[in-house]
């Protein structure tokens, strides 16, 4: 099957006082219709200015997309004008957001600002709109949702406004939904609960969903292929179970060691990853692991390793590995 | 036992009417028991808005109790006078989850180590710088850093600035909370071990606040687990993990997502939100939201009892 969402050597910067801060460099990947892909990694890893690249939303002074691709179904959005892109998105593709409230407009009803996205997209109705948002909200499982339509988000929980921003999402039915970090903020038992009908719409809907997270166990339950990025470089590729069964990179064997494994029972002592994340404005020559890396040799100070093939389906950054 | 806290209540007035007067509480915590020994960990563990944060608050007074008893070493600490109180604080100690925002922004990493130091007359300034330059070292800091700002540290460092000042003056008893919610997944672990060390070394006792239930069972040698502001299973570590009784406590260990993606689990999710701590359920308050749920519990309200030996729950149908 040909990916429906296909990003090649992009490339984002900020032209900032403090310098110029490489945010993403050279990332590829691709997502397949009805396909999870996570990336994944620490703050200021670039995760979020990757999404935000995807969707054009990099505030611009002073951001700028220097360099790659990002193709929906054969359309480079970096090529498109404002205008064009602004009907790509929600239509094309979407983004759900950590906190609902910076998605959700405070004075308009639920109801409204979903509706409002069927307008913008498509030539119908005001009504036909507004019942499209009251199926849309019962899609998410939002319960009684003729009456929920006409709440404002303050009125509902954060788990319940997740759900509406879902729903204003996915509305228009667009092939890539991108989810930034769309539990983070939940408790547990909502978590799981978002999580779930997150990839049953996927499989219902054929969405090809990017999701953005630092949570390994997020990962593992919902992704079928996975990325890591470390100081705005893709640094692991390859299938979630592979990367979890065999860490190549030893960032990716440092942060699986380094989480209290749920159920493990006694516990033993975790591993540290000495240090902390470098800033994008002050980066090593090399690779930007190996200040913090116990492996590290001469040639990682010196040249940034390329990303191979280190397995079948899993390909890693690393010189040692 | 070090701590002992009996029936720890704390009312909220939620809404006020015309004329000033309390309509509705909010029942942060409602008769909270349990205790802490020497050198042991409870974790504490729920859902945002559980009040497990305000039990942590109410043991140091920072919050006053509504009702209830806090015995500390002892001593009953409820009522007890602001001079025994602050007496007592050398002894019980606390660190707060952002370490952005529970360190003053103007202060020198030291200054604000040595402050509690300063606070409660503690030697002269030569010796507080000393003193402060091992608690430094204590933490994994270095003592040239003393001289640098909040800003200047990384958000672990931040965290270890904050266990340094809890540390100063040499408690027995530190309320941890969510300490490392706000820290990266590579430097949790640095502040983990960081607690777990002083405890082995210092027989430090903690109340461990989290959300977060691989972190609590890392870290524990008891759980307590709450809801709108009830306990509703408190028994060891390796018990609640192994066999919980409550519905409440098996769905949030169904809910937590594991690092593995080679289990398979079952998807059985409790359904809705957690209510309003004001407006509670009748009854057993998990009962909505129980998949197990008879009539009895819509009306009866299960009291936490000792089902096993060590192991109390607080539902009708535990046995």
């Amino acid at each position: 099957m040909a990916p429906v969402l296909e990003v090649s050597g992009l490339s984002t910067v900020f032209h900032t006082r403090a310098g110029l801060v490489r945010a993403v460099q050279d990332v590829s990947f691709s997502v397949e219709a009805g396909e999870t892909l996570a990336i994944v990694g620490e703050s200021g890893c670039g995760k979020t200015m990757t999404a935000l690249s995807l969707m054009r939303l990099i505030p611009s002074p002073p951001g700028e997309i220097v360099a790659g691709s990002v193709k929906v179904a054969g359309t480079d959005l970096l090529q498109l004008d404002e205008p064009a892109m602004r009907k790509m998105r929600g239509s094309q593709i979407a983004m759900i957001f950590q906190e609902p409230m910076t998605a959700l407009n405070p004075l308009l009803t639920v109801g409204r600002q979903i509706a409002e996205m069927v307008s913008l997209h498509e030539n119908v109705s005001r009504r036909a709109a507004d019942a499209r948002a009251v199926e849309m909200l019962r899609h998410v499982r939002i319960p009684a949702p003729e009456r929920r339509a006409m709440e404002y988000p303050h009125q509902m929980s954060g788990g319940m406004r997740q759900r509406a921003m879902i729903a204003m999402a996915l509305v228009c039915r667009p092939k890539v939904l991108i989810a930034d970090e769309p539990t983070t903020a939940l408790d547990v038992t909502i978590q799981a609960q978002v999580l779930d009908l997150i990839g049953d719409l996927r499989r219902e809907l054929g969405t090809a969903v990017v999701l953005i997270t630092h949570d390994l166990g997020v990962v593992a339950e919902t992704a079928d292929r996975m990325i890591v990025m470390y100081a705005g470089r893709k640094v692991e590729e390859g299938t979630t179970k592979e990367l979890f069964a065999h860490p190549n990179h030893p960032y990716l064997q440092g942060l699986l060691a380094s989480v209290p494994k749920f159920g493990a029972g006694e516990g033993t002592r975790l591993r540290e990853i000495p240090g902390m994340v470098p800033a994008l404005n002050n980066l090593p020559q090399g690779c930007a692991f190996a200040p913090r890396c116990s492996a590290a040799v001469a040639k990682c100070q010196e040249a940034i390793p390329p990303l191979e093939t280190k397995r079948p389906g899993h390909a890693a950054a690393c010189w040692m590995s | 036992m070090l701590l002992d806290v009996t029936d720890l209540r704390k009312t909220f007035p939620a809404r006020t009417g015309l004329f000033g007067n309390v309509i509705d509480h909010v029942h942060a915590v409602d008769g909270v028991s349990f205790s802490i020994a020497e050198g042991r960990t409870l974790g504490l563990v729920g859902e945002s808005g559980c009040g497990k944060s305000t039990v942590g608050r109410a043991i140091l007074r920072l919050i006053e109790p509504s009702s209830g008893a806090v015995r500390f070493e002892g001593n009953d600490i409820v009522g007890l006078p602001a001079d025994r109180m602050r007496e007592l604080r050398r002894r019980m100690q606390i660190v707060f989850q952002d370490p952005y925002s529970s360190l003053n922004p103007r202060k020198r990493a030291g200054d604000i180590v040595a402050e509690p130091l300063l606070v409660h007359g503690i030697a002269n300034a030569a010796e507080r710088r000393e003193m402060t330059q091992a608690i430094f070292a204590k933490v994994g800091l270095q003592p040239r850093q003393m001289g640098l700002f909040p800003h200047q540290f990384s958000g672990g460092q931040r965290q270890r600035i904050s266990i340094a000042r809890a540390l100063a003056l040499g408690p027995r008893f530190i309320v941890a909370d969510e300490p490392v919610s706000a820290l990266d997944v590579s430097v949790q672990a640095q502040v983990i071990n960081l607690l777990m060390d002083l405890q082995a070394r210092d027989g430090l006792s903690y109340l461990f606040i989290s959300h977060n239930l691989a972190v609590v069972e890392h870290v524990s040698h008891d759980v307590a687990v709450m809801y709108l502001g009830r306990i509703v299973e408190h028994t060891t570590k390796s018990t609640i993990f192994a066999r919980p009784l409550h519905p409440y406590t098996r769905a949030l260990m169904a809910a937590v997502p594991v690092a593995d993606p080679s289990v398979r689990r079952d998807k059985a999710h409790v359904m809705g939100d957690v209510p309003s701590p004001i407006d509670r359920p009748k009854g057993c308050h998990f009962h909505p939201r129980c998949p197990l749920a008879e009539p009895r519990c819509r009306t009866e309200e299960p009291k936490l009892r000792e089902v096993q030996p060590g192991h109390r729950v607080a539902c009708h149908l535990a046995v």
